[in-house]
């Protein structure tokens, strides 16, 4: 890869978990000492994904803003990596009146039109509403392509397979991803799936399906470029499964009591890892125009103007709770 | 362009007759026509037309690029019609039977029907999901619900379920142009297919070229002074029947075929209510928690005074829709059901 788009993937990266720890310390700065799930800032249920920062930037770094991507209830990387707007996502997920859903939707209901930005909070059910956006991008004769992306755990859902067989019947340029970070909630994979990788589960498709084993962001942008060019060109769909981290809980307040793997959770992180990589390679520096310390910083400036933005927003006026049920024709 | 208002439907100028199924297919293929974003997807729409010939001859006129069969996958087909109308596409998808609906109800409520509130109304989600509806045919309980009551009872979905032909077509134009999700339910006993028993207004005038019924406005199909009888689709013509019979007992009975369910068009219930003094409400749904308590409700709610006796209700009783015939029967709103409702609340 060249320089360029290693440090492309790792900025996207540092945003992504700058993002995140940020929200981490703001969702529970306000819940002590006691947590209180509905109190504060932010409300609600918070799943953050800081370790699988490596699957949203290696396969959104082959897109652009026409293309779709439907996420999980963890969202908030492949939003950021696709490119949503960070001040309008903050303050969605702050449930204020500038946010991407004017405060209806919240972080695991995230809906930007300008780059084809969705998520559901319900295990596997993007995949059909993707295999939809890849249908009309067909139809209307365009190279656009729509990336679903589930956890392992949801690829035991009835919606997975329908969409996958669908989209292989209908030969529609649609990407199929699947974040395998070994925990369903608290089940792990192997309490859950019957094969070793769902990246087989593609073959009973006819499609291709590749497992990317080390949560290596250059890994991923390798499969999910031959995937996507598969994909523009016509010749249908294809599975992404990575082997990725859950880092944190599955939603913040998860005491991971469950977690059997949780020793070795920290070695495995892998912005550390990539940034070792480009260091070894010279491609970050700690001098110069652009440095690991200069990145970070870029990012801080970022996620912290889109909290400011989201604290100074406005919470929706109650008079307007049952605005937008219906569009005005 | 015509536009049926609330009384003209049953005695719209067209000179030729078409059947209900027919005149839903017309109104689908001049929506084709006219729009190269609008598309037809569903379980053997192409060369079958339809179960219920709700889509028959499209493929031979559109061709499979625009009419798709689709695998016996509702999850997948109904999700992939969301997300090809999130991209400004117009799809209509059929989910054959309503009572399928439990196999891809999340991908109906939770996506479809909360989309557009979820993005704040940043996304619109124009589609139309179609499904047969209703029994009498011995079809069993998992054939032959209506469920209306349950599309409406979750919000972000209109809900329409025409009564003849010019409505069919009318309200199908309206539910395509339409910029959001309509469910648009078909009853097979109003269809006039060849293989089931015909009720006699399933064939019936339709206006040719474009044909609109606003979604929302009721219709008073049947004016009358003495009872008001809210009812919708099949049971519509069973209430005309039992009017016309009550007339010759100077029984005057008012029939409002309500046509949408949601939004509900409270006003010309309440305008016949006031007149009439008295309420039946006929549901081929389910009694409880349904259209029909939904309509007392908003009755008593707005002005209880209205009523110069207690409302009354006929609909199935909370039992799943039985196979036998004379049990099956007993449990739906047959015109014997309403005659005897109807005489209960004047003699009351």
């Amino acid at each position: 890869m060249e320089p360029d788009e290693r440090l492309g993937l790792y900025r996207t990266m540092v945003l992504i978990r700058t993002y995140e720890e940020s929200i981490l310390r703001e969702y529970h700065a306000d819940k002590k000492p006691a947590f209180d799930i509905g109190a504060g800032l932010i409300p609600g249920e918070m799943h953050l994904s800081a370790g699988q920062e490596p699957v949203a930037a290696g396969v959104c770094a082959h897109l652009t803003a026409d293309d779709a991507v439907t996420a999980t209830h963890r969202p908030h990387h492949f939003a950021i990596a696709h490119g949503v707007d960070l001040e309008r996502m903050t303050a969605e997920i702050f449930g204020r009146v500038d946010g991407l859903g004017r405060g209806r939707g919240g972080h695991m209901h995230l809906f930007d039109p300008a780059t084809h930005f969705s998520c559901s909070g319900i295990i596997a059910e993007g995949y059909p509403p993707a295999v939809g956006q890849a249908l009309a991008f067909q139809r209307r004769g365009t190279d656009r392509v729509a990336v679903a992306v589930t956890g392992e755990g949801a690829a035991n859902q009835g919606a997975f397979h329908e969409a996958l067989n669908l989209a292989a019947l209908w030969k529609l340029p649609v990407v199929f991803v699947v974040e395998d970070n070994d925990w369903g909630i608290s089940v792990p994979r192997s309490a859950s799936t019957c094969v070793t990788s769902n990246a087989l589960r593609a073959g009973g498709y006819g499609i291709p399906g590749e497992r990317v084993e080390d949560n290596s962001v250059e890994a991923v942008h390798a499969a999910a470029g031959t995937a996507i060019t598969r994909a523009r060109a016509g010749e249908g769909p294809s599975l992404i499964e990575v082997h990725t981290l859950r880092l944190w809980g599955h939603f913040e307040g998860d005491a991971q009591g469950y977690r059997s793997d949780l020793e070795g959770v920290p070695g495995r992180d892998p912005l550390p890892t990539y940034e070792k990589q480009l260091r070894a390679a010279g491609v970050l520096h700690d001098s110069g125009d652009i440095t690991v310390a200069s990145i970070a910083a870029q990012a801080r400036d970022r996620v912290e103007a889109a909290i400011e933005f989201a604290k100074r927003s406005p919470e929706p006026d109650p008079a307007t709770a049952l605005d937008h049920v219906f569009a005005r024709s | 362009m015509t536009l049926t208002d609330a009384s003209a439907s049953s005695s719209a100028p067209a000179q030729r007759k078409l059947s209900t199924a027919k005149a839903m297919v017309e109104a689908i293929a001049q929506e084709m026509e006219r729009d190269e974003d609008v598309f037809v997807l569903g379980e053997d729409v192409g060369a079958y037309g339809g179960i219920f010939s709700s889509t028959t001859g499209l493929l031979e006129k559109f061709g499979p690029r625009r009419v798709l069969d689709t695998p016996i996958s509702e999850t997948a087909f109904i999700g992939a019609a969301i997300g090809a109308a999130v991209e400004g596409m117009r799809p209509v998808v059929e989910l054959m039977f309503v009572d399928f609906f439990g196999v891809c109800m999340d991908q109906i409520y939770n996506h479809m029907a909360k989309i557009h509130f979820e993005s704040g109304g940043n996304v619109t989600v124009p589609m139309v999901l179609t499904a047969a509806v209703g029994g009498g045919y011995s079809d069993g309980a998992q054939h032959s619900q209506c469920l209306w009551g349950t599309f409406a009872h979750l919000p972000g979905m209109k809900v329409v379920a025409p009564s003849n032909p010019a409505d069919a077509k009318g309200l199908m134009t309206a539910a395509i142009r339409d910029d959001n999700p309509v469910v648009y339910l078909f009853h097979k006993g109003v269809m006039g297919l060849p293989w089931m028993a015909k009720n006699r207004r399933s064939v019936g005038p339709v206006p040719e070229g474009e044909h609109l019924v606003p979604i929302g406005k009721a219709n008073v199909v049947r004016p009358g002074s003495d009872v008001t009888v809210v009812t919708l689709s099949l049971s519509v013509h069973h209430a005309l029947d039992v009017a016309e019979e009550l007339a010759q007992q100077g029984v005057d009975c008012e029939v409002v075929d309500l046509r949408s369910v949601v939004p509900l068009d409270t006003e010309t219930i309440l305008d016949s209510v006031g007149r009439t003094g008295r309420l039946l409400v006929v549901d081929e749904d389910y009694l409880s928690f349904g259209v029909s308590g939904e309509i007392v409700a908003r009755v008593a709610e707005r002005d209880p005074g209205l009523l110069r006796a207690p409302a009354a209700r006929v609909a199935v009783p909370d039992v799943p829709i039985p196979y036998a015939r004379p049990l099956e029967y007993a449990v739906l709103p047959t015109p014997d059901r309403i005659r005897r409702a109807v005489l209960g609340l004047v003699n009351a």
